[in-house]
């Protein structure tokens, strides 16, 4: 399955911090497309590392990742950073929205650096908008919640379901999730995991979904176990 | 969504920091205009003393004496010009007017002027502004006195009073004039020259109150009253020097080497301004101190809108995060940084020269009255490179931050630790 319509490859990648004291080794990876992935590890086994990595935002100090057949090692940076608009939806742990803007202009920032996302997500600002507000809703997200202005007040909850439409919309080939139901409760978890994967399945977004919580892995495709040590650099 | 939107916006998420760093911004740049057009209106004040005027003559000397002690009154004339000398110069058909001054006598430390009315009228400052008076008029009697602002506001004088004039310049223990005091007629307004310091009397009342003298002691037994000195003839002999206008500018050097030659006597004409700017050359020392604090000023103005810039960049490492995670390129994300230096910057000059015009519109007067200093609410010629070199600065301050973020942001990936 993933070598007939690969979306992420890695090879042999390796990752040294500045430091010098630790380094990190990854078995290779795959993913089909629209496929989902769990990465299970403990904490500071390098899963950050890894996402950073496959965002493209870190280069390795060797191996390579490749998305859609694409290599990053092959493009510049400026090329990876317009790959990553274009591709990519990243959710992070927490504390990931711009509290100065509105909970529709966070998740409009999605597609913001890519003309593609723009197309997929309607194009004109007024079909963009009416995407922004499905999204929500579909994640969870009344509009009684989404008007008020201020998304500094929301939950932690509602910042994440904002979090993940911004992630989404424009519909990207992959999203990459780091933890991002660390800061809810088991039912909410699940409910927010269901509906966002059933958003991903409408565009055919596959996941790539790090937690050290194995009790997550029932919703996905595949349970990977990221099997790094700590190398002698 | 438009850079400068988001920047905008980030900004009025952070309106107490950004307030503090546009006022560091403001301040610096008042203080830095303020500065300069201290200096500026400081020489061009004093470039100024006297214009409209295309000559000065006096006994030969030298130019800049010559100006100190007409003009400034600093020093003593060496030698007098003859009356008829003076009549002679008034009869050149090139010449317009001539106003005679006649210096030698003091009230309490300030120095009397013999001259005539068309002092009031010829005597220009600044850009061609004539003396205006506070109070009063022009001397009309022999006993009159025309005091000006500082004289004024020194001695608490006011229209109506008596004055008594003292023979020579020196301070204490001078002969006085006390026989023939004088009133007070008139008080001029502010101008920012030695006029300020000056007492204006008329040729004849400096005639009269030398008439019972000779070389510098009263004559004993040959006394004349205030009264019957009214009734002599008070033609003075001798004046210390002439302020010449022309009918043309253009016929000044032609003037000027016809009353360098006048055969009957060693006369010296120089052009005001020329022997200005020797006299300035010489107290530019002045000027270079304040160039000296222009660029400190800079220096601190500058390094304290950096610290504020760069105090900002802190709270701003995990929008810096999210842009990048969304595809924003290394680049916007230093544009951003650059943009909001910029914005700032320029909001801060904005407000500074706004405060600096407010600051000198108000503080004219007072200055005028305090200080002697005329500060010119029209921008220096040297603001607008100022301006330029602070937008730079402030926008190579946007550069710092967006360096260190830029390198952040490659070490950070899209962990942020806090």
């Amino acid at each position: 399955m993933s070598t007939a319509q690969p979306l992420l490859r890695t090879r042999a990648l390796r990752h040294f911090w500045p430091d010098g004291g630790h380094a990190l080794a990854l078995e290779d990876l795959a993913a089909a497309r629209g496929e989902s992935l769990f990465l299970h590890g403990p904490s500071g086994s390098g899963k950050s590392t890894l996402l950073g990595l496959l965002a493209g935002v870190l280069a390795p100090s060797s191996g390579d990742v490749l998305i859609l057949d694409t290599s990053f090692s092959s493009m510049s940076a400026a090329a990876r950073d317009r790959f990553r608009a274009n591709h990519l939806g990243y959710i992070f742990q927490q504390f990931n929205l711009l509290p100065f803007l509105t909970p529709i202009e966070n998740v409009l920032l999605g597609c913001a650096w890519s003309a593609e996302r723009r197309k997929r997500a309607g194009g004109t600002h007024v079909r963009m908008a009416a995407e922004a507000q499905r999204l929500l809703s579909s994640l969870g997200l009344g509009a009684h919640v989404w008007s008020r202005t201020k998304t500094g007040e929301l939950s932690v909850g509602q910042q994440q379901r904002v979090a993940a439409a911004r992630a989404l919309i424009g519909g990207p080939a992959l999203l990459l999730a780091d933890e991002p139901t660390s800061a809810l409760d088991a039912s909410s978890r699940d409910a927010f995991l269901k509906l966002l994967l059933e958003e991903c399945a409408i565009y055919g977004t596959g996941v790539v979904f790090v937690s050290h919580d194995l009790a997550l892995a029932r919703h996905f495709d595949r349970t990977v176990a990221l099997a790094s040590a700590p190398v002698e650099s | 969504m438009r850079l400068l939107s988001l920047t905008l916006k980030s900004m009025r998420q952070r309106k107490a920091g950004v307030a503090l760093t546009v006022f560091t911004v403001a301040l610096s740049v008042f203080l830095l205009l303020g500065v300069e057009r201290v200096r500026t209106d400081a020489r061009l004040g004093f470039a100024s003393t006297v214009s409209g005027t295309d000559l000065l003559v006096g006994a030969r000397s030298g130019p800049v004496t010559l100006l100190l002690y007409s003009i400034f009154h600093v020093g003593e004339a060496t030698n007098n010009i003859t009356w008829k000398s003076y009549q002679d110069i008034r009869a050149m058909p090139e010449v317009a007017w001539t106003v005679p001054l006649s210096l030698g006598d003091s009230h309490r430390g300030f120095r009397v002027t013999g001259t005539n009315s068309d002092f009031f009228v010829h005597y220009h400052y600044g850009r061609g502004n004539a003396l205006a008076f506070a109070s009063g008029q022009p001397f009309s009697d022999l006993y009159d006195a025309v005091i000006g602002s500082e004289v004024a506001s020194q001695l608490r004088y006011k229209v109506g009073d008596r004055i008594v004039l003292s023979h020579g310049l020196g301070g204490a223990n001078l002969a006085t004039h006390a026989d023939k005091p004088f009133r007070v007629s008139g008080v001029l307004a502010p101008t920012g020259t030695p006029v300020d310091a000056s007492i204006a009397v008329s040729l004849e009342a400096i005639e009269a109150i030398h008439v019972d003298w000779h070389s510098g002691i009263r004559l004993p037994g040959m006394e004349a009253s205030a009264e019957q000195a009214r009734h002599m003839d008070l033609t003075p002999k001798a004046i210390t020097a002439t302020l010449v206008g022309l009918h043309s500018r253009l016929s000044a050097f032609a003037v000027q080497s016809a009353i360098n030659d006048y055969p009957e006597e060693p006369l010296l004409a120089v052009l005001p301004g020329v022997a200005l700017g020797e006299l300035w050359h010489l107290v530019g020392t002045a000027e270079s101190a304040l160039r000296v604090v222009s660029a400190m000023v800079l220096l601190v103005g500058m390094s304290g809108m950096l610290t504020a810039l760069l105090g900002m960049l802190g709270e701003r490492r995990r929008e810096m995060a999210v842009l990048r995670a969304v595809g924003a390129s290394t680049r916007t994300v230093f544009a951003l940084l650059v943009m909001e230096s910029t914005l700032l910057t320029v909001a801060g000059m904005i407000a500074g020269v706004v405060l600096l015009d407010a600051t000198t519109a108000v503080a004219h007067n007072y200055l005028l009255a305090t200080a002697g200093l005329v500060i010119d609410q029209n921008p220096a010629p040297g603001e607008w490179l100022l301006l330029v070199v602070v937008l730079a600065l402030g926008s190579l301050a946007g550069c710092i931050p967006g360096w260190i973020a830029y390198r952040r942001s490659l070490a950070d990936g899209l962990q942020v630790r806090l």
